[in-house]
């Protein structure tokens, strides 16, 4: 696939070259030294990369993507190792950046309501310190107690507050970025905008594929005076997807609306007991959060909208501790979906909200044709699946049917007007889906871009982008070869 | 309603061939804005249409040379808005050129600007691919976002045909407080008022008065005018208007206005010259004859940027927006050759070199 690495690399001269960068200590080359980072969150593609790094200095980084560069070596930038996507699967030939130890929150400004922090920080850790000024950082991953700030600025990430506060492109205000050559580039700016092309945009979801972060200013908001969260319950999956737009369409937009469906709410039901309606077909938690008056009409006005949408119990959380207790359920659905099945495959599609009804149940019937159980639990406010396909990889042929299976899921949000990835990215898991996703020239245009920023292709090669090539083998696509625009643009 | 994608394709697409610069052209309501392009003018205004708009999606498409005005008026009819407030300057003003521009008016500060509501854009490049991307969800991480690349980068990189913005609820009721100040004192409260958790939906310091705008609830927005005080604006949605449309006395001038996004707490700069402050203080109109070199200094010092916004001698032309370092400049150009190799979208309207 990568016609980069007809020259093997010396691993041993790169190893040698790498301690003069950085102390031995931060140097990882043995194999078991190196299993820790076969993979990301997506434990089902593996690969030992040559070298481990691990600098703690920005004078490091610099250094080793100056020698990367020069020798032409593949460098993958790794921030958690969380991703779902196998955005930060190594690569064979290739250096496995870690900023795992760039960990420091710089400066907090109060005033301003930003803080500037190095790449390796965790998302939680932000809102901790932040805490005591009486401020937060909003985009809240699932994963939040572990996934680092690089990590999500690369990969855009959102959380179950994303509705009313967005993702991680509109929280970030500024990137210092190494481009591959080790330049340092600064990104943004200290005011609301910045001169020039929005390239803090361009470059939040991009997957590593474009250059390093190195540190990154996040905005800060104050902690609402109150939230409040009510629970209701729905005999019928379609109607807990009406009474979302109801709700929307009444003016309201919660901090948070999510939807669980009778699978994953029996799971999170055994695991954490949080006293969810053990019959309903479906669930959905809005919170609601503002001034306290605010929050007061809405909790009442929703109770109506949700009664009269046909939920067959409305419940409002009569306290923090219940609060909590209905939030928990929802957070620990993915481990407890993963205590009801050997292995489970967490899909994660977008959708035009209306078309809930008939994603579903056309998941419902996949799900008999795959012969494979689905439990879904969803940003259902914003129209985000997150599928989760249970099954055994012990047993012959389960896996691959399960990723056929959620192929098809993934092709059916591109039918319906949706996309492929919502916040987990493409990385090497959806490489195939992006050609179902996007036409030749878009693709072309997206290898132009990344040209733009790395023409020798050494970041993160093969992910994220498929060449038009491999669209052409996976069939989606027909490719006349006279019409490529950038023929040299085969390798990305 | 019609849709002439294909003959704006056919433009560029023998523009491309032949090397011709094209100026495009929305409502023209902003030709004053950007260095001045020449070449053959590509009007995208008889493009127009809203495609799609569902208010339970709270999203709507539309062409690109939809009049800002058919816009509003169509979400207006199910309370909702384009939570950017951008302004018009014109009634001929198109969603296209707005979001070219990344124009945003006084709740940028407080809901965000053109870029962050972009959801997708269908785009006709320089070599005339017509290329969708983003879409009409609210999430969508496949592929770089090149549709908010487009916010801003005033048509230098495609023609954008098409996009999907995210729109929001009206809010139930908005009232303006007034509070007669120093400068000083109204960066100071803005700030103060900006960490506590209270509706602020606007922001302006004229030069004697601060005026703060809540939106929310009935009762939300009574509590916060009680912690806040100040005294009650009566005409404030015509207040906001003329700030947003720059109609407002202040701009009355014949001096150079020029538009420095800064860090919000900045002190008051030392330029000759007026000065309004809108969103927090982190926008600062600025009419003076001061020097270019002094302004941007000025600006660079409090960790932002000065763009001159409106140039009444015409004398600057090519040199309106801030310079870029070398590391960006060398990215800028590598961009636009990704997007535009002939050199032929709106040439020199951001920079000369792009
Ligand atoms: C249980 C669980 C729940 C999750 N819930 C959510 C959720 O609710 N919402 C959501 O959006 N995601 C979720 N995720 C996915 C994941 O946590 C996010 O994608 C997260 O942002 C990844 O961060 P990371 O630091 O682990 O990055 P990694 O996995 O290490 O890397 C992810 C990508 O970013 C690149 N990268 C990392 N650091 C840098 C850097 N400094 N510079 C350049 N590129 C870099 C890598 O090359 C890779 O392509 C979840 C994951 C798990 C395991
Ligand atoms: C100043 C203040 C601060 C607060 N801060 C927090 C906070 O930080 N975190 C937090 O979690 N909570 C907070 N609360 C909420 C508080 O703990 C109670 O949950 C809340 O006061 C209940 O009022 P409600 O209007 O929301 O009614 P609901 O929560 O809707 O009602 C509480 C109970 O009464 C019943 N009920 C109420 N209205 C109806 C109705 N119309 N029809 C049928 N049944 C009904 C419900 O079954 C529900 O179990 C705060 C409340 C106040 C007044």
């Amino acid at each position: 696939m990568s016609t980069l690495n007809t020259h093997a690399v010396d691993k041993q001269k790169l190893i040698k070259q790498l301690q003069h960068i950085m102390p031995a200590r931060a140097v990882l080359h043995q194999r078991e030294d190196l299993r820790p980072y076969e993979c990301d969150g997506l434990s089902a593609y593996r690969e030992l990369p040559l070298v481990t790094v691990l600098p703690e200095t920005l004078e490091q980084v610099q250094a080793v993507l100056k020698y990367c560069y020069q020798h032409e070596i593949p460098v993958v930038a790794r921030g958690a190792g969380t991703g779902l996507s196998g955005g930060a699967l190594p690569h064979a030939d290739g250096v496995l950046l870690s900023l795992a130890r760039f960990s420091q929150i710089i400066d907090i400004d109060a005033e301003r309501r930003i803080a500037r922090v190095q790449p390796g920080v965790r998302n939680l850790a932000i809102s901790q310190v932040a805490e005591k000024f009486g401020l937060y950082y909003a985009p809240d991953p699932s994963s939040q107690i572990a996934c680092s700030i690089g990590g999500n600025v690369a990969e855009n990430s959102g959380g179950v507050h994303c509705l009313k506060y967005g993702l991680t492109v509109h929280n970030i205000q500024q990137l210092t970025l190494l481009t591959i050559e080790g330049e340092l580039l600064s990104i943004g700016g200290g005011g609301l905008d910045c001169a020039g092309y929005d390239l803090l945009a361009l470059l939040t979801g991009s997957e590593g594929m474009l250059g390093v972060i190195v540190e990154v200013t996040v905005k800060l908001l104050p902690i609402p005076e109150r939230a409040q969260v009510i629970l209701a319950a729905f005999d019928d999956v379609a109607k807990a997807g009406a009474a979302v737009g109801d709700i929307i369409s009444a003016g309201i937009i919660p901090a948070g609306l999510e939807m669980m469906d009778r699978l994953a709410i029996q799971a999170a039901e055994d695991f954490v007991h949080a006293g969810y309606p053990a019959n309903a077909e479906a669930i959905l938690l809005c919170e609601l959060d503002g001034t306290n008056e605010e929050v007061s009409s809405h909790v009442a006005e929703v109770r109506e909208i949700l009664k009269i949408s046909g939920a067959t119990e409305v419940r409002t959380a009569r306290d923090a501790a219940e609060r909590a207790l209905f939030w928990a359920g929802r957070k620990a659905a993915f481990p407890a979906v993963g205590r009801i099945s050997p292995d489970y495959y967490c899909m994660d599609g977008t959708i035009p909200r209306k078309q809930l009804p008939h994603v579903l149940k056309t998941i419902a019937s996949l799900s008999k044709e795959y012969d494979l159980p689905v439990a879904n639990v969803f940003h259902a406010g914003d129209g985000n699946l997150h599928p989760l396909i249970l099954y055994d990889a012990n047993k012959p042929g389960e896996l691959e049917r399960t990723e056929e299976f959620g192929g098809k899921i993934l092709e059916l949000c591109v039918e319906v007007g949706g996309s492929i990835t919502g916040e987990h990215g493409v990385g090497m898991e959806k490489i195939n889906q992006m050609c179902v996703q996007f036409k030749a020239l878009e693709l072309s245009q997206f290898h132009a871009i990344k040209h733009a920023f790395d023409e020798k292709a050494l970041l993160n090669p093969g992910k994220a982008v498929p060449t038009l090539h491999r669209c052409a083998e996976f069939g989606a696509m027909h490719v006349h070869k006279g019409e490529l625009p950038f023929p040299e643009l085969e390798r990305f | 309603m019609s849709d002439i994608s294909k003959n704006l394709q056919q433009q560029i697409v023998s523009a491309c061939e032949e090397k011709r610069a094209l100026r495009i052209a929305g409502g023209n309501s902003k030709t004053f804005y950007g260095n001045t392009v020449v070449g053959e003018a590509i009007n995208i205004s008889g493009h127009r249409g809203i495609i799609n708009y569902a208010a339970t999606e709270l999203v709507i498409t539309a062409r690109s040379g939809t009049p800002l005005q058919e816009i509003k008026a169509a979400l207006a009819e199910h309370r909702q808005m384009l939570a950017f407030e951008p302004p018009q300057f014109s009634d001929s003003a198109t969603i296209g050129g707005t979001v070219a521009c990344n124009f945003s008016g006084p709740r940028r500060a407080y809901a965000g600007a053109a870029r962050d509501f972009v959801l997708g854009c269908n785009i006709i490049n320089g070599k005339g691919e017509l290329l969708s991307f983003g879409g009409e969800v609210m999430k969508n991480v496949a592929g770089y976002d090149v549709s908010r690349l487009m916010a801003g980068a005033m048509g230098t990189l495609g023609v954008i045909t098409e996009v999907s913005i995210k729109v929001l609820p009206v809010p139930e009721i908005e009232i303006t407080l007034a509070f007669e100040c120093s400068a000083r004192k109204a960066l100071d409260d803005m700030h103060r008022w900006s960490r506590l958790p209270l509706p602020i939906s606007a922001s302006c310091y004229d030069g004697d008065r601060l005026f703060m705008r809540l939106s929310a609830s009935e009762n939300a927005v009574d509590a916060a005018r009680k912690q806040m005080g100040g005294e009650k604006v009566a005409a404030a949605k015509d207040y906001w208007k003329k700030i947003r449309e720059q109609q407002h006395a202040f701009f009355n001038s014949d001096k150079p206005l020029w538009r420095l996004s800064v860090a919000s707490n900045a002190p008051p700069m030392h330029i000759d010259g007026k000065c309004l402050y809108e969103w927090g203080g982190a926008l600062r109109w600025l009419e003076s004859d001061e020097s270019a070199t002094e302004i941007r200094k000025q600006a660079r010092a409090a960790h932002g940027h000065a763009i001159l916004f409106r140039d009444m001698e015409g004398t600057a032309n090519g040199e309106k927006f801030h310079p870029l370092s070398l590391g960006l400049q060398r990215i800028h150009k590598n961009l636009k050759t990704a997007f535009d190799p002939a050199g032929i979208l709106n040439p020199g309207k951001m920079y000369p070199e792009l």
